[in-house]
């Protein structure tokens, strides 16, 4: 159950978006956790300029599939390519480099509880070029200003709200100027408003930076705002990979489920209930799905 | 039959887990020395700022904790063998169980109880907190590796700073114990300490210092270990921290035994 990412071309897809060569190409990928399949040959493509939202429920696969993406996890199985270097094989230098190339904000932030906001986004020229102090900063209070944080450089991570937390993970992702940039559930845990300024704020982005971005997300409105094309995942296999229109259309119940907010609730007979009370049957299979790296 | 198999799982399991956390430990310090090394001439170098801020943490910041702890155990040393070889008739001695017992035994082992407590509990908790924040992964993804940036500036300032504290804690005992030693025998400070002289060697010292080194090593591995394996939130650091302080002062224990049996009888 795969489906091929270089498919439907969304009729309000940017003028950004190239049809070149993608820039990140998956193919087969397997992941487990111990024994447990969470990502079954997963097929992907992605093309320069694009945003690609991955959405699905909790459980979905969604996070493991940006860790592989990312390069924090290694697959069982299948291959990996960013800007046309195979992850999964790629050498230590090698990965050096292509890291200097792509940013990533985390959903918490993760930004280093030790330092300032200023110091956090500095970090990354701090290992990687070789700059005096000066510079370092002004480029990283430019960085700041991008993400309408300006003035909060002195600040320690604990002083920040939620969605100064992920502009601040934003100003550091893209302080290097990557290609390509991850978003790990950017709205997560925010009011309506932030939430909205932050999907603002990544369209700016690849407006000004004409950056490739990947953009993993529950959020249906927030994906139907930036997405130019939708990757939905579910128990981690792809069940549809179109523009915000054809997801829209689309008759697939368990789709029309996630648009719809609608759970899922299996039939059980009388017998299986009883089992499972006992322990003696295994939770159904969209429980057992349920990590936490899984989500 | 079926409680037997399962604490034999149990055991063997507890094993693995146990081989497999000793292995990582030994990539990590493996790893670490790579970094020192070499990666100044891969334009990755140990940063010597976070060297400094961890030395000031783990050897400056633990001084007067030290310092109490060190005389108290010298004039607990002092009042015990002025007791115990005054049964005998043979006081003058005290001085001689006294500087061999500090400088060999007393002194790394309370300094290196001491620093697992204080400095092991910290690191641990402050490397799982930033495992189950993502810190580790953000460091990973930026490009820099969590060893180079953690763990290395961690262990170096514990390899130096544990040792130095043990020696300022040898010079403490000592003086603490004399005190005592001269009122009891009626002698100066100044015969105490050349009794002391006579009585110690280069090798003392030597095997006093090498065994703090190697709890230095040890406590930072472990804490680093503990941290890099936690997970499951803000009990998750709990749990960690504390197996890191009682699997480092074990260690620190039986290392002890070692290293006494393999030294003492070459």
């Amino acid at each position: 159950m795969t489906a091929q990412a270089s498919q439907p071309t969304s009729a309000q897809e940017p003028a950004a978006v190239s049809s070149a060569e993608p820039v990140i190409r998956v193919e087969g990928l397997q992941a487990f956790y111990g024994t447990q399949q969470v990502l079954f040959d997963i097929d992907l493509t992605v093309r320069p300029g694009e945003i690609m939202v991955v959405m699905g429920g909790s459980g979905s696969g969604k996070s493991t599939l940006l860790r592989h993406l990312v390069g924090l996890s290694r697959p069982a199985a299948g291959r990996i390519e960013l800007l046309g270097l195979d992850i999964t094989r790629a050498r230590s230098l090698e990965m050096l480099a292509l890291r200097r190339k792509i940013g990533v904000a985390f959903q918490g932030g993760a930004l280093f509880s030790s330092m300032n906001v200023l110091d956090n986004i500095m970090l990354p020229l701090r290992e990687h070029a070789r700059l005096d102090r000066k510079t370092m900063e002004i480029m990283a209070r430019l960085k700041l200003e991008v993400v309408n944080l300006a003035g909060a450089d002195a600040l320690m991570p604990s002083e920040l709200s939620g969605g100064m937390l992920k502009r601040a993970a934003v100003a550091r992702a893209i302080i290097m100027d990557p290609t390509l940039l991850f978003f790990d559930e950017p709205s997560a845990g925010l009011d309506p408003t932030v939430s909205s300024a932050l999907d603002d704020l990544i369209l700016k982005l690849r407006e000004a930076m004409n950056m490739t971005m990947v953009v993993v997300t529950h959020e249906l409105e927030s994906a139907f705002k930036i997405a130019d094309r939708i990757t939905i995942l579910d128990q981690g296999r792809i069940l549809l990979v179109d523009d915000v229109a054809g997801v829209r259309r689309s008759d697939n119940p368990r789709i029309q489920n996630l648009l719809n907010r609608r759970s899922e609730e299996t039939e059980v007979d009388a017998q299986s209930y009883l089992q499972r009370l006992t322990g003696e049957m295994p939770p159904p299979p969209a429980a057992t799905n349920e990590t936490p790296e899984a989500s | 039959m079926t409680a037997m198999l399962r604490m034999a799982e149990g055991l063997g399991r507890g094993v693995v887990r146990g081989a497999d956390e000793v292995g990582f430990a030994a990539a990590l310090f493996v790893e670490s020395l790579f970094w020192a090394l070499l990666g100044p001439a891969r334009r990755q170098p140990v940063r010597l700022p976070a060297v400094f801020a961890q030395m000031m943490q783990i050897g400056l910041e633990a001084l007067p904790i030290a310092t109490v702890l060190a005389a108290t155990i010298g004039m607990m040393l002092a009042i015990q063998s002025l007791y115990s070889l005054g049964l005998f008739g043979a006081e003058h001695f005290a001085t001689v169980g006294i500087g061999l017992s500090v400088v060999r035994e007393f002194a790394p082992l309370i300094i290196g109880i001491l620093i697992a407590g204080r400095s092991g509990s910290a690191l641990a908790a402050r490397f799982s907190t930033m495992m189950i924040n993502q810190e580790v992964d953000a460091l990973r993804v930026i490009g820099i590796s969590p060893v180079r940036f953690l763990v290395a500036p961690a262990l170096i300032a514990m390899m130096i700073m544990v040792p130095a504290l043990t020696m300022w804690a040898v010079l403490v005992a000592l003086t603490a114990a004399g005190l005592l030693v001269t009122a009891a025998l009626e002698i100066s400070l100044g015969a105490y300490f050349a009794d002391l002289i006579s009585v110690l060697s280069v090798n003392d010292l030597t095997h006093g210092l090498g065994k703090s080194v190697l709890f230095a090593a040890l406590i930072a591995l472990v804490s680093a270990v503990n941290g890099a394996l936690a997970d499951g939130g803000a009990e998750g650091v709990g749990r960690r921290t504390t197996r890191a302080v009682v699997h480092s002062i074990a260690a620190i224990i039986m290392v002890d035994m070692i290293f006494a049996f393999v030294v003492t009888s070459g």
